[in-house]
């Protein structure tokens, strides 16, 4: 593995760090690499989006960290190194996923939040109810203060009426509220890092900009950092700082977003912003499509995994090794173009 | 159905492409790795042959009574036997019985007699019979080679009769009852369930509000009262198919409510609205793309029906309210052990049709789960 | 939840009438009338009870049109509580039947209890650790408890009990308390005989309900919402019963409204060949003799006995699922 030179320099050490994390998925038919060394660092009070098209493995990677893959998945090599408030750092890869070690973290000092808020809330339990059994998990609290809390929080998250609220159950509340509840009840523990898996996709356009607006604004005021999972380019435009690109279970791009928005230097993350309409662009013809599709997850390519697609396929150099991540300018990215000793055949 | 669509990359590159098998190919890919299943699946065809050549597979008639052997205790199968120069030759036989009557208790006792062989073999002549009405023969599958010898596998009842050809003929209205009540089943089920699911509204409300009604009332009581209406007179033929109906009861209601929940679910999925709106008719939408979707559930109901059926025969036969003497079926063999007196006496009485009944119950049971768990996209 | 309520006992009145006009017809179906076949009797006894024979068949209509005698036999019931007479015992049936009645209800309850709290642990245990050997385990058993027929697994369980164990099995007591007043002896003996029907007629229901746990459990147990709980740093055990369990009681709870009426049938089929002091025996005594009218009486109670009970299960029901009550 090639040494990594931090980032951020004035934040050395980041609150994540992950190296070489592997989740693969033992089916039937084969082994999934669902995840297949991915490496990132998540920067204390920074926002980290992980962009990749559906089945890239972001969203398991998130719930790796979180140590909540299902079965048959599991971490099979890496770790992910968490840096608790006093300074102590711990593998989270290395806990069994069942330890109260790692369930002290959940909720309490990394929490997360779903992309369907109707079927990731309990369906026959109130909104308060999970709210302040969450709270009364990781705190030493009354159970009315408790709720106090959990209706504090429900106000903080924008919820109106939220004592009544409190009462509700989830099909009694529309998705944008449903959503809000889900950050009430991820954040009523105030943890130091928000893990977003995809929370918009499923909420209309208006509501879209609502909830990433209150992550924003809760960000700042817990001064937690922020994993955001998307598909979306606009999204990360809004609110990344950092940046990861994933690509079949790899991170092949990553830096902080200007560096990865104003120079893209993956063929794949190219492609990907170029297939998004700018307003004030050149007017094409026709937007740019990323040619094929995903390789089936069984059907890995050899080499660089993107070299299906790429416009700038090397023949007899991306299907021989896989390329790693390497710095190059302000960023970092895993292709062939950019290794040095091939600057001669570029 | 497969159709074999590879997923689009470059050819070149693709080390390999995985198959995308059609709707029935998964199924049926899924199924045969329930090992259970598909074991039940081959007995399931296996009795049914034993049914549709019951004569053929039946040693002894099943009217033949004996006064020897009243209550004679089933025979243990033996594969060697002493040769005439000392050795032990391979000669299939059962040992032949002794019998003496206990005056006192007025009842026979049984003894195996050692010395009497009675040599076994496949394909022997046995009885005459008529297989499916035309065909005569007396060839039978297996049985004493000579047909005088007293050969009881699973016992005989109180008039001497051969539990084991009585069962295998019993066969024939049990398992077919299953079939025939499923049949009924279906064709109430799917068209009451599907008028219900499809339309809704106030249709919809009556279906459900009767199929309530059904489910709501205990059963039994309710087939008793209607069994025993049937007139002890009337022909077997006609009885069987008023119990048949009866039993069929029962099936219905509940794929009635599955396709219901199917038509439900399915009417606001996106292709079904797409058909509609493509013009197609109310039957066409049914028949082209709402029945082909759930096809492979109501096969896997239809599979956990017949065990219902099969039990269902059995208990009212047993009763004394179904099917009566001198029908043969499980229920009715049944009914000769129906007080503990003469299961003391003779269990085999008891077992042995109890536990064809179970393995036929049992074997519907686990090739009805293995086809749900194949047909359900949802399982993993 | 009161309009719940209401509508539900609404709903209620079209079954109550379908089981009454199908009860009617069963009385209605042996050709003849019956007072009929009590004149002959009567006639062989050599009395001469013209006039009795003539009140009767003036009280239940016979001879006229059916919806009349339908309607004197209805109202009967309804206002004066006069189920009609038993011809073979000559006494009112409401005389004959409720004792029957209670222990049959009694015996359907207990089993139900029975069922329950089997089925609910194994049925958890089986999903938690699905493929586990407790799982093959359990599910053979629910599938044999399925196949067995109950009348075969009492007629098994009175060998057994008979060969092995030198018991004499049959009824709820010993013969010596038959008509000894209630005592704790009684009492005592009692339970040592009531386990027996209840695990026969249970073992079915319960195989049932196990697969039906299981199944239901595994449909919820990979839901983002067990995720969620599992994020938020619950313990496995914790979110299992606070969350999926809960969610997959509802639809076994459900269950209890095909449960009861399948109970009150294997109790009266049981009650049969364990020969105990309940309405099986005297139902199948009456539909042989076709004594009709305490056949009918029998249909009647069980099935209305068994729908309340169905409504019962339902409003528990929508007092566990609040999705059901705002509907």
């Amino acid at each position: 593995m090639m040494p990594l030179t931090p980032m951020h320099t004035d934040s050395p050490e980041p609150l994540l760090r992950i190296r070489g994390l592997k989740t693969h998925f033992f089916t039937a038919d084969g082994v999934v690499k669902a995840v297949d060394g991915v490496d990132l660092d998540v920067q204390q009070s920074r926002t980290t989006c992980i962009l990749g098209e559906s089945g890239c493995g972001k969203s398991i990677m998130a719930r790796s960290i979180l140590r909540i893959v299902d079965a048959p998945g599991r971490i099979v090599d890496g770790s992910i190194i968490y840096r608790a408030a006093d300074g102590r750092t711990v593998d989270l890869a290395a806990m069994s996923p069942t330890s109260k070690a790692i369930r002290e973290i959940r909720g309490s000092d990394i929490s997360m939040i779903f992309q369907e808020p109707m079927s990731s809330l309990g369906p026959i339990q109130k909104i308060g109810k999970q709210i302040s059994e969450t709270i009364l998990l990781h705190r030493k609290m009354s159970k009315a203060e408790a709720k106090e809390a959990a209706i504090e929080m429900l106000d903080r998250v924008g919820i109106p009426n939220p004592a009544k609220r409190y009462e509700s159950y989830p099909f009694e509340l529309s998705g944008g509220m449903r959503q809000r509840a889900m950050i009430a009840m991820a954040l009523s523990c105030q943890p130091r890092m928000l893990i977003a898996d995809e929370p918009t996709t499923a909420l209309d356009v208006t509501t879209q900009a609502q909830i990433l607006d209150l992550i924003a604004d809760l960000k700042e005021e817990f001064d937690m950092s922020v994993m955001l999972i998307t598909h979306d380019l606009g999204v990360v435009a809004e609110v990344a700082e950092d940046v990861a690109v994933m690509y079949m279970g790899k991170v092949v791009e990553r830096g902080d977003v200007y560096s990865v928005f104003e120079n893209p230097k993956h063929p794949y993350t190219q492609a990907l912003l170029e297939s998004v309409p700018r307003i004030g662009g050149v007017r094409k013809a026709r937007l740019p499509a990323i040619k094929g599709m995903v390789p089936h997850p069984l059907a890995r390519p050899s080499g660089c995994s993107f070299r299906t697609r790429c416009e700038r396929y090397m023949p007899g150099i991306c299907d021989k090794t896989e390329p790693v991540l390497t710095q190059e300018g302000s960023s970092e990215v895993a292709c062939f173009l950019y290794s040095s000793e091939l600057a001669n055949v570029r | 159905m497969t159709q074999s669509s590879t997923i689009p990359l470059a050819e070149d590159l693709a080390e390999h492409s995985p198959v995308v098998l059609g709707p029935w190919s998964l199924v049926w890919r899924k199924f045969l790795r329930h090992r259970l299943a598909v074991i039940s699946g081959v007995i399931i065809i296996l009795i049914y042959l034993i049914a549709a050549f019951a004569e053929f597979v039946a040693p002894i008639d099943i009217g033949k009574t004996s006064v020897r052997h009243t209550f004679a205790p089933p025979q243990m199968i033996h594969l060697f036997a002493p040769g005439d120069d000392g050795s032990t030759v391979f000669l299939p036989h059962v040992k032949g019985l002794k019998t003496t009557i206990d005056t006192e208790a007025r009842r026979r006792s049984f003894e195996v007699d050692e010395s009497k062989i009675i040599p076994l073999g496949f394909f022997v002549h046995g009885f005459e019979y008529k297989l499916f009405g035309i065909i005569e023969s007396d060839v039978h599958l297996f049985g004493p080679k000579n047909p005088r010898d007293p050969f009881y596998l699973f016992g005989a009842d109180r008039l001497g009769r051969d539990i084991l050809s009585r069962i295998i003929v019993g066969t024939r209205i049990s398992m077919s009852i299953g079939l025939v009540g499923v049949a009924m089943s279906l064709v109430i089920g799917v068209l009451l369930g599907g008028i219900s699911g499809y339309f809704g509204g106030w249709t919809d409300s009556l279906i459900q509000r009767f199929i309530e009604f059904i489910r709501s009332v205990p059963t039994i009581p309710l087939w008793m009262g209607l069994a025993a209406a049937i007139p002890l007179d009337w022909p077997p033929l006609r009885t069987y198919f008023v119990v048949t109906l009866i039993v069929s009861m029962i099936g219905w209601t509940s794929l009635a409510r599955e396709v219901r929940g199917k038509f439900l679910s399915l009417r606001n999925e996106d292709f079904i609205v797409a058909a509609r709106l493509d013009g197609l008719s109310h039957g066409e939408v049914i028949l082209k793309h709402m029945v082909p979707s759930f096809s492979s559930h109501i096969i896997a109901s239809l599979t956990l029906a017949v065990p219902l059926m099969i039990l269902a025969e059995t208990s009212l036969s047993f009763l004394g309210i179904g099917l009566q003497p001198p029908i043969v079926s499980w229920g009715t063999l049944l009914k000769e052990a129906q007080n503990i007196r003469s299961i003391a006496q003779a269990p085999w009485l008891l077992i042995a049709p109890g536990t064809v009944i179970v393995i036929a119950v049992l074997t519907f049971n686990f090739l009805g789960d293995g086809l749900r768990d194949a047909a359900d996209p949802n399982a993993h | 939840m009161f309009g719940f309520l209401a509508r539900r006992i609404l709903y209620m009145i079209p079954t109550l009438f379908l089981v009454s006009i199908v009860t009617f017809a069963i009385i209605q179906l042996p050709p003849g009338d019956y007072l009929d076949t009590l004149a002959a009797d009567m006639g062989e006894a050599g009395s001469d009870n013209n006039a009795a024979i003539e009140a009767l068949r003036l009280q239940y209509g016979l001879g006229e049109p059916m919806y009349v005698q339908y309607g004197k036999w209805m109202s009967g019931i309804l206002l004066h509580g006069n189920f009609g007479l038993s011809f073979e015992k000559n006494r009112p049936v409401t005389d004959l039947i409720w004792d029957r009645l209670g222990w049959t209800f009694l015996i359907s309850l207990l089993t139900l209890a029975f069922i329950w709290l089997t089925a609910l642990p194994i049925g958890i245990y089986s999903a938690v650790k699905k493929y586990s050997a407790g799982d093959y385990i359990a599910t053979f058993f629910g599938f044999i408890g399925l196949a067995i027929p109950n009348f075969l697994l009492a007629l098994v369980m009175m060998y057994v009990a008979f060969r092995y164990f030198g018991q004499s099995v049959g009824g709820l007591v010993s013969p010596q308390y038959l008509d000894a007043p209630w005592t704790w002896a009684k009492f005592g003996n009692l339970l040592e005989h009531i386990w027996m029907p209840i695990f026969v007629i249970g073992t079915s229901g319960a195989a049932a309900l196990i697969r039906i746990m299981r199944a239901n459990l595994l449909d919820e147990l990979y839901r983002p919402y067990v995720v969620t709980a599992r994020a938020k740093g619950m313990s496995e055990f914790q979110l299992l019963l606070r969350y999926p369990v809960r969610v997959a009681l509802n639809p076994f709870i459900s269950t209890i409204g095909w449960i009861l009426p399948t109970l009150v049938s294997g109790e009266i089929i049981v009650s049969v060949v364990m020969n105990l002091p309940t309405t099986g025996p005297m139902l199948l005594r009456a539909l042989l003799v076709q004594d009709m009218y305490l056949a009918g009486s029998l249909i009647l109670i069980v099935s209305v006995l068994t729908v309340v009970g169905t409504l019962i299960s339902d409003l528990l029901l929508a007092w566990i699922d609040p999705r059901i009550r705002y509907q």
